[in-house]
């Protein structure tokens, strides 16, 4: 069964060549059953692959899959080679999974569009470049998905690319993410040089046995995997594309920019965390960065208007959870808030997508209200994932996972990590009870049509179910994918529910006061800004690199091949001009020629005689 | 021995020319196509598109005589030319240029399919001028005899000079001028050097101008600084290398698209082939003094290529701009001198060839429709030309070397190249400067996709029509080249390992003369550099020690 590995990468590939090459010429069903069957079979193929894994491991805990050599130069190899364990399964399990459901609600959300092929032509080729990211066995094939799910990303950012605007969101993440990914270049090249492989075991392998802790390469290594892991993971301070990211359609909104793609630098750690390990100081850096976002992320969120821009907020934030468990040690609890926060975070976003299809496209809260009667399935299923989100105990998965961070965050990081994971948690349940009330409760603003079918509803509610049920299966989880499970404190876990429902309750007070639609103050606005990052980058940057480059158009150093021209043609006018055909400005010319070879004649012939007597004199 | 081997394979193979017959058909095909009247341009334009599909074909023909296995001369031709001056006409292919060889056979019909429709006067003498141009750029990629290669050198600057002076735009003649100006003074700087080489031979020696009889003549290093600086002043112009790159977008800019495609696909190429060539392994003490000056310029190139190409309004100019950064990439991987650069760098000049020839034709392509490529004009097109637009991104991606297409491949181990290179210089700064270029790249040609394709549509681009089938004929080989190149790039890397391997050595080996004690301090001195960054331990274990 695990021999079929490359079939999860090649399904969506293969549907992504049908749709793109046939695309327009399919019929609308046909598309749909490629666009949706390919990222279906491919989740069917990681369940078997996944219910084989458990059945019977394979020796070693690994199984990786030759396919081809990509190429070969003087000893260095990197093959196309699939690597598959726990940590692969569960990725694609989510992948695949969260995927499908989806993919199902796309064919609803995008039901109108022209370029629906084209959609999940990219939709496809997005699945099939993440499912090579987690798959890989080198990095850099792992390297080809992860520029592949940022090509993704960046086409469906500018799916309707009649706006200017939303040109300029894809390229912006694009660029900014590319700045990180230059950095994980940068550490593929270190590697190679050092170490002299790229696949990732063996890397890990001679990396532990060459490296000392704390010595100068791994800590150069992974603070530029880290560089690259901040900027596909919006990480602070590579933060500053996602919630422009959000001009996509919602479904992809759903997908790459909350469930898999924006996690692929907590898997790049996860993944390398033997590498991390041997760099403290960056494994501080990691808690440090994930600490700083998830608040940065969490004040912001709070103060958007727009309801996909609070969830895109919400993500980094959250993602910041992530980053700060991995740099405590606790890979497996940051895979794990992966794992619930992709249910979870894409819930709520297809249910975002649901308020919007109601609502033609108004997305800001402070214009919706009360449609929890007009949309009841949309309403349910948000606010349980809104629960999750929040962290709810009990119930929701959203707690099991966040506890198991603050947890890990306060035995391994000590009381300030945990502090500040704690702020972030009260920050979080303030910030989606907010929208929450804002959106569904109340009185009714905004006109609103009733939901949609099935094809909406289905993906909601399967999601909402694992929104709750993800949790329960955490000690299962931790040792499937680490060997071995820990339990929480309950004094902490009681903590983290009282804060967490303590932030919808001040939530709810201050919804009851009207607080949340008073106008801005300066902070508010801040905050919403994003703490002023696009400001302080597009002076520091984009201005200068414009303003040069504008100011430069003409190319200074043509004007050195310019100029030699010209003094040729200078001199030619020059010469011209005394050919003028009068005899009293020849003999002008001779006159003066003949005065200055006299004075040349004079002035350099002196002090010749003058300088043989000295020489004359001075010798004995 | 190198000559020997050279005289043994051509005395042995009496066999079928056939590296000749590639070089010297084009030429025939000229000569053909003057028998037929001007008028009948279909059947001018019909004849040379088979004539040099057929020359296509018959290239391919030479893989299977090519052992990849060997890093020499191979399929050699020699024979007395000129013999009191010992001029030979030899040639001969090793892995690096067999492969441009085939780069040049493979754009040309496309260059032809593609202006099938914009070339509307004197039809006849453009495509002479273009099979001229097809022979004397094969010609001087084969050539082994310095000599000869100097004539197909200067043979490639006609045609050129005639593409852009008569079928080029409005400000033609003044932008012939600069190209022409500027590639005559390299040019006649290296037939000095040439001369001077000639007239080194030790004395009572047979005269000659076999490439191979020059490999590992003993030169003192103040000699090899000058003919070093000869030859490489010729090849950077030609590269162009920063800053003697400002004839190139001027010339792309009127250039006819063949011209450009022309120009881009291969003619730059030949800058950097004769650093491969001529001017490393003839010169190898100049070059270890050189290198960081060389790395240097490749990467100011980069950077200031990619700063000036984002302020272009002209597509073309962008396009240009962007060559100008791309070829900085090839220069810095044969700065490296490691097998990786080397090969990254050769892979590099294909691609580039590949993916910059293909830009130009898309432009072509918008540029007959709307006789404008200012980006300013357009917006929108996607909509009205959607296929167009796919063909575009999947262009513009690998312009910008996303992996899984050919541009990845090559700029990755070109700076993997730089990065483990243990020479006596670090090269790891101007790798991560020369980085910068990657993101500048996304930077400046995602802006020129959206500007061009997205955004609101131009009312004027409204009956714009999607590509025809004579562009798709035109477009389709490119872009699997494109793919074909990124995913099993091995089927072209594994033929050129040992002539990489071969130039390596000979550009690495010192030839100083035993008198010359002034140049033997100054390479010692590297040397001690050298050894002294392997103490320190910075200079690592090579890839091929490490593998697997």
């Amino acid at each position: 069964m695990l021999r079929l590995a490359w079939l999860l990468p090649a399904l969506p590939f293969a549907g992504f060549v049908a749709l793109a090459l046939l695309g327009r010429r399919l019929p609308r069903a046909t598309a749909t059953a490629v666009g949706v069957g390919s990222v279906g079979l491919a989740f069917a193929v990681a369940v078997a692959i996944g219910a084989a894994w458990l059945a019977a491991p394979p020796a070693g805990g690994a199984y990786v899959q030759h396919l081809w050599r990509w190429f070969d130069v003087a000893g260095f190899a990197p093959d196309v080679a699939l690597f598959v364990d726990p940590l692969a399964l569960v990725m694609c399990g989510v992948v695949t999974g969260v995927g499908f459901l989806i993919h199902v609600y796309a064919t609803e959300y995008m039901r109108d569009e022209p370029g629906y092929a084209r959609f999940f032509a990219s939709m496809n080729l997005f699945v099939g470049s993440m499912l090579t990211l987690v798959l890989a066995d080198d990095l850099l094939l792992l390297y080809l998905g992860w520029e592949g799910v940022g090509l993704c990303s960046y086409l469906l950012i500018g799916f309707w690319y009649r706006d200017a605007a939303n040109g300029r969101a894809a390229r912006k993440a694009f660029v900014v993410t590319r700045v990180g990914d230059t950095a994980f270049a940068i550490a593929l090249f270190l590697i190679v040089r050092e170490l002299g492989t790229l696949e990732i075991d063996e890397v890990l392998v001679r990396a532990a046995a060459q490296w000392p802790a704390g010595g100068t390469l791994a800590i150069l290594v992974a603070a530029l995997l880290l560089a690259g892991a901040a900027g596909k993971s919006a990480q602070a301070p590579l933060q500053v594309w996602l919630p422009d990211a959000m001009a996509g359609p919602t479904p992809v909104s759903a997908l790459i920019h909350a469930a898999t793609m924006v996690t692929a630098g907590v898997y790049l750690i996860a993944r390398m965390n033997v590498l991390f390990a041997l760099a403290p100081p960056v494994m501080t850096a990691v808690m440090i960065v994930g600490a700083a976002t998830l608040l940065l992320g969490a004040f912001s969120a709070l103060a958007q208007r727009d309801l996909k821009r609070v969830l895109a907020y919400s993500t980094i934030s959250q993602i910041g959870y992530m980053f700060l468990a991995l740099g405590v040690g606790a890979w497996s609890a940051a895979v794990f808030h992966l794992m619930t926060h992709a249910f979870f975070k894409a819930l709520l976003f297809l249910g975002a997508g649901a308020v919007l299809l109601a609502t033609h496209h108004e997305g800001d809260v402070l214009k919706l209200g009360g449609l929890r009667r007009r949309l009841p399935v949309t309403f349910w299923t948000f606010v349980i994932g809104g629960a999750a989100l929040a962290g709810v105990p009990l119930v929701t998965a959203g707690f099991f996972s966040k506890d198991a961070i603050l947890w890990e965050a306060w035995s391994r990081g000590g009381p300030v990590p945990w502090a500040v994971g704690l702020l972030g948690a009260f920050l979080t349940a303030l910030y989606v009870s907010r929208v929450i009330l804002l959106t569904f409760f109340g009185e009714q603003k905004h006109a609103a049509e009733p939901e949609r079918g099935l094809r909406i509803q289905l993906p909601l509610v399967a999601l909402a179910a694992l929104s709750i049920g993800g949790g329960w299966v955490h000690g299962g989880f931790d040792r499937f994918l680490a060997g071995d499970a820990h339990g929480g404190e309950a004094l902490f876990e009681v903590v983290a529910a009282v804060i967490s429902l303590a932030g919808v309750g001040v939530a709810w007070l201050a919804w009851r006061r009207g607080l949340w639609a008073r106008p801005d103050g300066a902070l508010q606005r801040f905050w919403r800004s994003g703490w002023g990052f696009d400001a302080v980058y597009h002076t520091l940057f984009v201005r200068p690199y414009v303003w040069f480059a504008r100011a430069n158009a003409r190319d200074v150093f043509d004007r050195g091949a310019d100029a030699i021209a010209g003094l040729a043609r200078g001199g030619n006018r020059l010469l011209v001009a005394s050919q003028d055909g009068r005899v009293r400005t020849y003999v002008a010319g001779l006159a003066l020629g003949a005065v200055v070879l006299l004075a040349i004649g004079v002035i350099f012939a002196r002090p010749e005689p003058a300088g043989a007597e000295t020489a004359t004199e001075v010798r004995p | 021995m190198e000559l020997e081997v050279v005289r043994q394979t051509a005395d042995a193979a009496g066999g079928f020319p056939w590296l000749s017959a590639v070089t010297w058909l084009p030429m025939l095909g000229a000569l053909l196509l003057m028998a037929v009247p001007r008028e009948n341009t279909g059947l001018l334009k019909g004849l040379t598109l088979a004539w040099t599909v057929a020359i296509f074909g018959l290239s391919l023909g030479l893989l299977s005589g090519f052992d990849g296995l060997n890093g020499g001369f191979q399929l050699v031709e020699s024979k007395p030319w000129i013999e009191a001056f010992g001029i030979r006409y030899a040639v001969g292919v090793d892995g690096i240029s067999l492969y441009l060889v085939l780069l040049s056979t493979f754009l040309t019909p496309l260059i032809i399919l593609g202006s099938w429709t914009a070339i509307e006067k004197r039809v006849k003498e453009f495509l002479i001028c273009f099979l001229v141009l097809e022979t004397a750029m094969i010609g001087a990629l084969v050539s082994l005899d310095i000599f000869l290669f100097y004539i197909f050198w200067e043979l490639m600057l006609i045609p050129m000079y005639l593409l852009i002076g008569v079928w080029g735009g409005t400000n033609r003649i003044q932008a012939t001028i600069k190209f022409f100006l500027y590639t005559a003074v390299g040019s006649l700087l290296m037939l000095a050097a040439i001369f001077y080489m000639y007239a080194q031979r030790p004395d009572g020696s047979a005269p000659t101008f076999l490439l191979t009889d020059y490999y590992g003549m003993r030169f003192s290093l103040k000699e090899q600084g000058f003919l070093f600086g000869a030859f490489a002043l010729a090849f950077a112009v030609k590269v162009p290398m920063f800053p003697f790159h400002t004839w190139l977008p001027r010339a792309h800019v009127e250039a006819p698209t063949a011209g450009s495609v022309v120009l881009a696909g291969v003619l730059l190429k030949m800058g950097t082939y004769g650093f491969v060539r001529f001017a490393m392994p003839l010169f190898p003490d100049a070059v270890q003094v050189a290198i960081p000056y060389i790395a240097g310029l490749a990467v100011i190139g980069i950077v200031y290529g990619a700063l000036l190409a984002l302020a272009q309004g002209d597509v073309k100019k962008l396009v240009a701009y962007s060559s100008v950064s791309h070829l900085g990439f090839v220069m810095l991987g044969l700065a490296a001198l490691t097998p990786q650069g080397f090969e990254g760098a050769v892979l590099q000049m294909i691609n580039h060839g590949i993916s910059t020839g293909a830009l130009f034709l898309l432009v072509g392509v918008i540029y007959e429709r709307r006789h404008t490529r200012n980006m300013a004009d357009f917006g929108g097109l996607s909509r009205v030309m959607p296929w167009f637009a796919v063909i575009f991104m999947i262009v513009t991606l690998s312009s910008i070397a996303l992996p899984g297409t050919n541009g990845f491949v090559g700029e990755f181990l070109v700076f993997m190249g730089a990065f483990v290179s243990d020479g006596p210089y670090d090269l790891r700064w101007y790798v991560a400067v020369g980085a910068t270029g990657v993101i500048l790249g996304a930077f400046y040609m995602l802006w020129m996709f959206q500007r061009v394709m997205f955004g609101p549509k131009n009312p004027k681009n409204d009956g714009m029509r999607d590509l025809s089938k004579r562009e798709w004929t035109v477009l389709a080989p490119l872009v699997v080249a494109i793919f074909a190149l990124g995913v099993f790039p091995n089927f072209i890397l594994k033929n050129i390992h040992p002539s990489v391997d071969r130039a390596i050595q000979l550009s690495t080996a010192s030839v100083l003369r035993d008198d010359d004690a002034e140049g033997k301090a100054t390479i010692e001195a590297l040397q001690k550099r050298k050894e002294a960054r392997k103490a320190e331990g910075r200079a690592p274990a090579t890839a091929a020690e490490g593998a697997r």
